[in-house]
């Protein structure tokens, strides 16, 4: 393990890193939310889950230094009279993990079809890819909504706010598995030729190690970069359908349905409650983007040479 | 015989993150008008990067740290870069490994070879063209008025480079750099240049330095051979004097490690080790880890390029104590 | 050593390689769209082929060094990559040891990968850059050879790295610690870890410099000799070639011109291809003297000429080279040829 951490403190990628000002400060920033929110029941003064802590009263509390604002709820509270902070960190754990599952079940099919359609090429290739184009000509917005809409007849409304979790997660997985593929894909092609593939062959493995365990790791680095991009992408996919009231339900908010419950109150004054989630959605997914081009500059995937 | 260029101790630098790099450490060299000189050297012994640095082409990172370019008396290292680009391509050209580095693909022959015409005259379309034909023609090239107006693909490896070549002489340069010009092909062809080049060299007294790996093919085209090893020269001389007479130990190495056609099947003479990278010249003489004749002093101090005799009355120069006569004194 | 050089290989001996009117073809025609064309005011389906091999046949004898020469594009890499199984053939069959291999499933073909094994061009392509070098080494040993503990297989591997004139360090590093030469070595290693009988080697030095080209022959002249392997050396540089090879085979455009004992063919070329081959070879020392000068150009395998493939560019081509496909006949000293013009002995 040392060895390790001596190794990666020698790397370039850790050098570049020291160097990259943007890099450090948005490692920072994502590490800082990451912690904040995978540590919500500590942090958080309340738990916007207990039925305990609605309390109409205290509704559209505006944040502490405003006139009218209260010590006990910092940035104020939303319109069901929860503390916005503290739904807002469990709004971001939702999103959060939405986001990482989501990239997660993109990058197992991606990574699996990108493999086979690469290596194998030929009518398997040509069959996968034309299915990925099939895929992406379908909005994912179009796919949810068609989805949703069969879901909550089958289960019913009430229960829908049951699954929304996982159904996000298939949803915005699903959406956008052809990206990992396609990547995959130009990597194996590239890496298919180099004679250390043909080298394995000579040996005598089978296709399958050859895949998985020759070039799948000299593909590691474009995965890595399109994987940060992907998870900002998820989180503003989960956000854009949250928003949309496909999504997260009221009673277990995450970020984009924060934002759309707060939208109604925006024009009556409780701008707060569509304001700070708005910030902080921006301040994740910038600084996963930004984490995202400063790796794509250092592993440069076009012009990785290994 | 008038010298046409003359390179005195030009050094080049590479500014990196580590600090600056010396990739050219100290060359100097002669050539005389329409004298033909081989530039031989593995790769990464910085032959390329003193071709470059003598038309003032040396890229950032690098930057000419010292010593002087002189091109019929002219100090064209001195020369601001508007005045060496008027040089660069009409007296002194240069020709690439790679043809299509060269060649833009999406304009044909005709149009580039007049672009350059007209770069540096001040010609009319038809009479450029008329030029660029009658190059095409000395370079062997059949109908070139109808190979004008193709496009580089549709050229074969060999007469791409033919191509190249006949843009190099458009403006009758007095001297051709040409850097590993048939590395790239097969050994048919590269006879073919080869000989091109000899031809045009001594048809219009034309200078040529050339660049490469390859010591068999410097010893059938040049008149004088500079050897470079880790960014220095370590031996130069009259070429049939050094390929058949060696004195540095590392052109001795080099040429014992060619398979001749004597002695089949049997190990070849083989130089321990390799080059240094640049990172990691070793103090002294550069050469001193793998040479068979290395001595305390080579560790130490860095040899000073010395006269040489070779049999049969050359002169030459070599970088090595062995040829100190003062080395026992100290 | 130089008396069994010099012997052609005798009747007797059976090969360790047979290859007989070995033919690979390569289909370039890409997608279903860039095939159709218009043809005779019809819309058709034409595929566009590179003709890689035609009919090569020719025997390895065990203990040989047998070279395969020719220009690029000649198709020589193809031909090791088929014999040892990396493409399949479209025609023709492959024996080695007696067996045909070219028809055999993976799992079948097993036995035949840890006895024949291959050492390819590029240094900086050929090792897994993800892998260190022990990992390199020991993953062929362990597939092939289930049974052998680890203390077994990190003996072995550190024999092989010594003999390669490696250093057992290097086994904890990754391949782009390594310099050109270095990381041919480990290439090299690789190949041996297996103990094979029989190694392609495709261009393994014309990526080096020359005084590391040099470490490598002897490298792999001694590994001949020690571990008495036999060798198909693939390659461009003919000195090298003359100077390590038993045989060798000439190749132009996908077919075999000459196949002769090394020293009779650079002696005494038959074929005008190898003659104006030879000739070209630039020789250290010497001034430049006139080479066979072959008129045109090297056609495409895509168009290949009728009958001799030499025949557009051979100044002794007549009509009947024109018309027919010459066979590779046998002359004397073992020496074959396949020219009209020697079997006339016009040439």
């Amino acid at each position: 393990m040392m060895d390790h951490w001596q190794r990666f403190k020698a790397s370039d990628l850790f050098y570049d890193f020291k160097r990259d000002k943007v890099a450090i400060v948005s490692f920072a920033v994502f590490v800082l939310l990451f912690v904040c929110a995978f540590s919500a029941p500590l942090i958080a003064p309340y738990n916007p889950y207990d039925p305990a802590n609605i309390d109409i009263m205290s509704s559209e509390i505006p944040p502490v230094w405003m006139a009218g604002g209260m010590d006990d709820y910092i940035l104020g509270t939303d319109a069901q009279g929860r503390d916005l902070l503290s739904t807002m960190i469990y709004g971001m754990r939702i999103s959060i993990v939405i986001g990482l599952c989501a990239v997660l079940l993109q990058a197992v099919i991606g990574i699996v079809i990108g493999l086979i359609a690469g290596y194998y090429g030929g009518k398997l290739d040509g069959f996968f890819m034309r299915l990925a184009d099939v895929q992406l000509s379908f909005s994912y917005l179009m796919v949810a909504i068609f989805v949703s809409a069969v879901l909550q007849a089958a289960v019913g409304v009430g229960r829908f706010a049951e699954i929304a979790v996982p159904f996000l997660i298939i949803v915005i997985g699903l959406a956008q598995w052809p990206q990992y593929a396609r990547t995959v894909r130009a990597s194996v092609l590239a890496e298919k030729k180099k004679e250390y593939v043909e080298a394995a062959r000579v040996t005598g493995f089978n296709s399958h190690r050859i895949m998985w365990r020759h070039i799948l790791p000299n593909c590691m680095s474009p995965i890595l970069v399109l994987s940060t991009i992907q998870v900002a992408n998820a989180v503003m996919s989960e956000a854009a359908l949250s928003f949309l009231g496909l999504g997260m339900p009221v009673t277990r908010p995450s970020l984009g349905s924060l934002i759309n419950a707060g939208f109604e109150y925006i024009f009556s004054g409780s701008w707060w409650i569509t304001a700070f989630p708005g910030l902080l959605l921006v301040i994740l997914v910038l600084a996963v983007n930004l984490l995202g081009d400063f790796l794509r500059d250092v592993l440069n995937p076009k012009l990785y040479k290994g | 015989m008038s010298v046409l260029l003359q390179v005195e101790d030009l050094t080049v630098n590479f500014a990196l993150r580590t600090g600056d790099l010396t990739a050219l450490n100290g060359v100097s060299f002669a050539l005389n008008e329409g004298e033909r000189l081989g530039l031989v050297g593995e790769s990464g012994a910085g032959k390329s990067v003193a071709g470059f640095a003598i038309i003032n082409l040396i890229s950032k990172p690098g930057y000419i740290a010292g010593g002087r370019v002189l091109f019929q008396g002219e100090e064209i290292s001195a020369l601001p870069q508007e005045a060496i680009r008027r040089i660069r391509g009409n007296r002194i050209s240069m020709v690439f490994q790679d043809p299509m580095m060269t060649l833009n693909p999406v304009l044909t022959i005709g149009t580039q070879m007049v672009e350059t015409l007209q770069a540096h005259r001040d010609i009319g379309p038809s009479e450029a063209a008329a030029i660029a034909a009658d190059k095409l023609r000395k370079v062997h090239i059949p109908s070139p008025e109808k190979r004008l107006r193709q496009y580089p693909h549709e050229f074969s490896g060999g007469m791409r480079q033919r191509i190249i070549i006949a843009v190099a002489l458009l403006n009758d340069p007095q001297l051709i750099i040409a850097d590993e010009p048939t590395t790239a092909l097969d050994v048919t062809i590269q006879a073919e240049i080869m000989d091109l080049f000899l031809e045009l060299c001594e048809q219009s007294r034309m200078g040529l330095m050339l660049i490469t790996h390859d010591l068999a093919v410097v010893s059938e085209t040049t008149e004088k051979i500079a050897v470079m090893y880790a960014g220095k020269i370590v031996e130069e001389g009259r070429t049939g004097d050094v390929v058949r007479s060696p004195r540095h130990p590392y052109t001795q190495g080099l040429i014992a490690a060619l398979p001749q056609g004597e002695h089949r099947g049997t190990r070849l003479n083989q130089i321990p080790g390799t080059m240094p990278t640049l990172t990691r010249i070793p103090p002294g003489c550069s050469f001193h880890p793998r040479c068979p004749h290395v001595m305390a002093v080579c560790a130490r101090r860095e040899p000073a390029s010395l006269p040489v005799d070779y049999p049969g009355g050359g002169q030459g120069v070599v970088a090595c104590h062995l040829f100190d006569p003062q080395r026992h004194d100290e | 050593m130089m008396n069994d050089m010099n012997d052609a290989p005798s009747a007797q001996t059976p090969p360790i390689l047979s290859v007989r009117a070995l033919s690979k073809v390569f289909d370039i025609s890409g997608g279903l769209l860039d095939q159709l064309a218009l043809k005779d005011g019809r819309l058709r389906r034409v595929k566009t082929t590179v003709k890689a091999l035609n009919r090569v046949t020719f025997d390895i004898a065990p203990g040989e060094t047998f070279s395969v020469v020719g220009e690029s594009g000649c198709g020589k890499s193809t031909l090791g990559r088929t014999v040892i199984g990396l493409y399949p053939p479209n025609g023709g069959e492959v024996y080695y040891g007696g067996q045909r291999i070219d028809v055999l499933s993976p799992r079948q073909m097993l036995p035949f990968r840890r006895r024949m094994q291959m050492v390819f061009q590029d240094p900086y392509a050929s090792l897994n850059p993800r892998k260190r070098v022990a990992a390199i080494l020991e993953e062929p040993l362990r597939f092939h050879h289930p049974e052998l503990t680890a203390r077994e297989v990190g003996d072995r591997v550190k024999e092989v790295m010594e003999q390669v004139g490696g250093d057992v360090q290097w086994l904890t590093r990754l391949p782009h610690e390594f310099s050109g030469g270095q990381r041919q070595r480990i290439s090299i290693a690789r190949a041996l870890v297996v103990d094979p009988e029989f190694i392609v080697a495709d261009e393994p030095i014309s990526a080096l410099d020359v005084s590391i080209q040099a470490q490598i022959l002897n490298l792999m002249m001694d590994a001949r000799e020690q571990r008495g392997l036999t060798y198909m050396f693939i390659a461009h540089d003919l000195s090298v070639v003359a100077h390590i090879s038993t045989r060798v085979a000439v190749m132009y455009l996908g077919s075999l011109c000459e196949v002769a004992p090394a020293e009779t063919l650079f002696a005494a070329p038959r074929h005008p291809y190898t003659q104006a081959l030879l000739s070209a070879i630039p020789r250290l020392g010497k001034k430049k003297s006139g080479h066979v000068r072959l008129k045109g150009e090297v056609p495409t395998p895509i168009h290949l000429p009728t009958g001799c493939v030499f025949h557009g560019r051979c100044r002794y081509a007549d009509e009947r080279c024109v018309r027919e496909i010459p066979e590779l006949l046998e002359k004397d000293g073992g020496t074959h040829v396949a020219c009209h013009g020697v079997a006339e002995e016009r040439i």
